[in-house]
């Protein structure tokens, strides 16, 4: 486990994210659940697709225009929330948020998305680091009804 | 010009930080900072005279319809407008151009008329005319940009066809900051009956705008781009053509009498235009700023951006990792950091307390033109210094490290 306080990892753990984003492309496939995230008060412009399995997020995609905090955060939340069941997912989407709202939240959970605990330094940033948290969120509610 | 008396004038570049730094304000294409004389007068109001206009029955109110109407004579004068009844308060610029689209245009354009814009237009000189063409099935058309992205009097006539009735541009455009040849423009528009109607928000705070002069049909501009309060502006209008105008609120102020028939009497232009208490400290608050305009020079003011603008382009030029996409023009520049996506970059700037604007600035069809989605923009006014700009110039190198300001 790396210094998860070091400026220069967590920034590495960005612009590797934003170089190579995981997960990203859409897929032809009407059994995902599809959402697009268009900021009113910037450019990003996400689509993202979701496929649930039962009580399980089996996949998930995305692609669009977007900045580099956006990018990175969406693919790095790819990563966590693939495999996991909704329940766990809604888990890591809270404790994420509460981090990115300066509240109390359990780093273990958030992994590499510990690399974005700054953005309330850059509070107009708040919108690009949660696009995809909340259009996944959406997505969740959704399918529960 | 004395820079240093001038800034003093400015409360916001005295002690105002961003981010723990000293503020660089270099977003005066999206508003300006207001000098204390301009606060001054909207407080003075607020303070002293308090009270409505139009209403003249006591002391109080005559003072207000008395400074309420020098104002508009002021304005009257920054423009060299005939007659200040050709000068009628909005809430901006926006404001101004819906009311000619939907007061002007709707009324007097029919099924296949033409409206001619550019790609380079800002949404509010955009959208208007969408709406009023979907409405009577006439049509928006767009005046192609030249290689620089200037529009050019050969590419207006070549756009110009027997149904176009309205032709609408910016005198200067937000983001490429070209000037239009106006006076050409009416000249020949004239000639084949065209009405045509100017943006001046990018133009009117930075030089000297003669409405007569360029024998523009109407034009549109804000308050608060020119030193002056938010939520008040300008529609000045040739006196016929206002008086052909439908107003697109009514209400108290805007008739003389009406009767349960629902017979009206409207009130001549401009209180036909003014339904409502209208935004008296932001009325007063304008004139002052116009004053304070004219007593620095608009001429001087422009020359001074001018100087502005050619050294941070010369210097811009200096780093390779910036892309200009419009060197040559007299307004914003658009810029990139290549391989930084533009509000990455704003960001980066934010950090270092200098206030630069990233997106698509509201002209949203621009990037068919450009071939980049979104770019940054930079745009100055007369109390930034040559220092600011080598403060920016700075941040621009420190493009690789654009994910600093999340550290």
């Amino acid at each position: 486990m790396p210094s998860f306080n070091d400026p220069q990892i967590l920034r590495e753990i960005i612009m590797d994210h934003y170089d190579a984003p995981r997960n990203r492309g859409l897929i032809d496939d009407d059994s995902y659940i599809k959402i697009n995230m268009n900021s009113d008060t910037c450019i990003d412009n996400l689509d993202i697709q979701v496929k649930l399995n039962g009580d399980h997020i089996e996949d998930l995609k995305y692609d669009g225009e977007a900045c580099a905090i956006c990018t990175a955060s969406t693919s790095i939340m790819s990563e966590l929330v693939i495999g996991k069941t909704i329940k766990e997912a809604r888990h890591i989407i809270e404790n994420y948020t509460n981090m990115i709202y300066e509240k109390d939240y359990d780093a273990d959970l958030l992994e590499e998305a510990i690399a974005f605990q700054n953005t309330y330094k850059q509070a107009n940033r708040i919108k690009c680091a949660t696009l995809g948290w909340t259009g996944l969120t959406r997505i969740l509610d959704e399918s529960e009804g | 010009m004395d820079i240093k008396s001038i800034r003093a004038d400015f409360p916001m570049l005295n002690g105002v930080t961003m981010q723990g730094k000293p503020l660089i304000y270099l977003d005066n294409g999206a508003t300006t900072l207001k000098p204390q004389c301009v606060i001054d007068k909207v407080c003075e109001y607020l303070t002293t005279y308090s009270g409505n206009a139009h209403r003249g029955d006591y002391d109080l109110s005559h003072q207000v319809d008395q400074e309420f109407e020098h104002a508009r004579e002021v304005v009257k004068d920054f423009i060299n407008a005939s007659t200040k009844d050709e000068i009628v308060w909005t809430s901006g610029t926006t404001d101004s151009l819906n009311m000619v689209a939907y007061g002007y245009a709707l009324k007097h354009l029919q099924a296949d008329d033409e409206i001619l814009i550019s790609v380079a237009e800002h949404a509010s000189n955009t959208l208007p005319w969408f709406d009023v063409a979907n409405q009577i099935g006439a049509r928006v058309k767009y005046i192609p940009l030249d290689e620089y992205g200037c529009v050019t009097m050969e590419n207006v006539e070549k756009a110009m066809t027997k149904n176009t009735k309205i032709i609408s541009l910016a005198l200067v455009t937000n983001v490429l900051g070209h000037h239009i040849p106006m006076k050409d423009i009416c000249a020949y528009a004239h000639q084949h009956g065209i009405i045509v109607v100017g943006d001046g928000a990018q133009s009117v705070p930075h030089e000297v705008t003669d409405v007569q002069d360029l024998d523009v049909d109407f034009l549109a501009f804000s308050g608060h781009k020119m030193c002056g309060p938010t939520g008040i502006g300008v529609l000045y209008g040739k006196y016929d053509l206002l008086n052909k105008m439908n107003p697109t609120r009514l209400g108290g102020g805007s008739n003389t009498r009406y009767n349960s028939c629902g017979i009206v009497s409207l009130k001549k232009p401009p209180y036909r235009f003014e339904s409502g208490t209208p935004h008296i400290e932001g009325a007063v608050g304008l004139g002052k700023a116009c004053e304070y305009l004219q007593s620095i020079g608009l001429q001087e003011i422009y020359d001074y951006e001018q100087q502005l603008r050619a050294y941070a382009i010369e210097k811009l030029k200096t780093i390779d990792q910036v892309e200009i996409y419009n060197e040559t023009s007299t307004g914003a520049i658009a810029f990139n950091i290549k391989g930084v996506f533009s509000q990455d970059g704003a960001s980066l700037f934010n950090k270092y307390g200098i206030a630069v604007r990233a997106g698509q600035h509201c002209a949203k069809i621009l990037d068919e033109y450009l071939g980049v989605n979104t770019t940054l923009r930079v745009s100055f006014y007369f109390y930034n210094t040559y220092e600011e700009i080598d403060q920016f110039i700075d941040v621009c190198k420190k493009g690789d490290d654009f994910l600093d300001a999340f550290f």
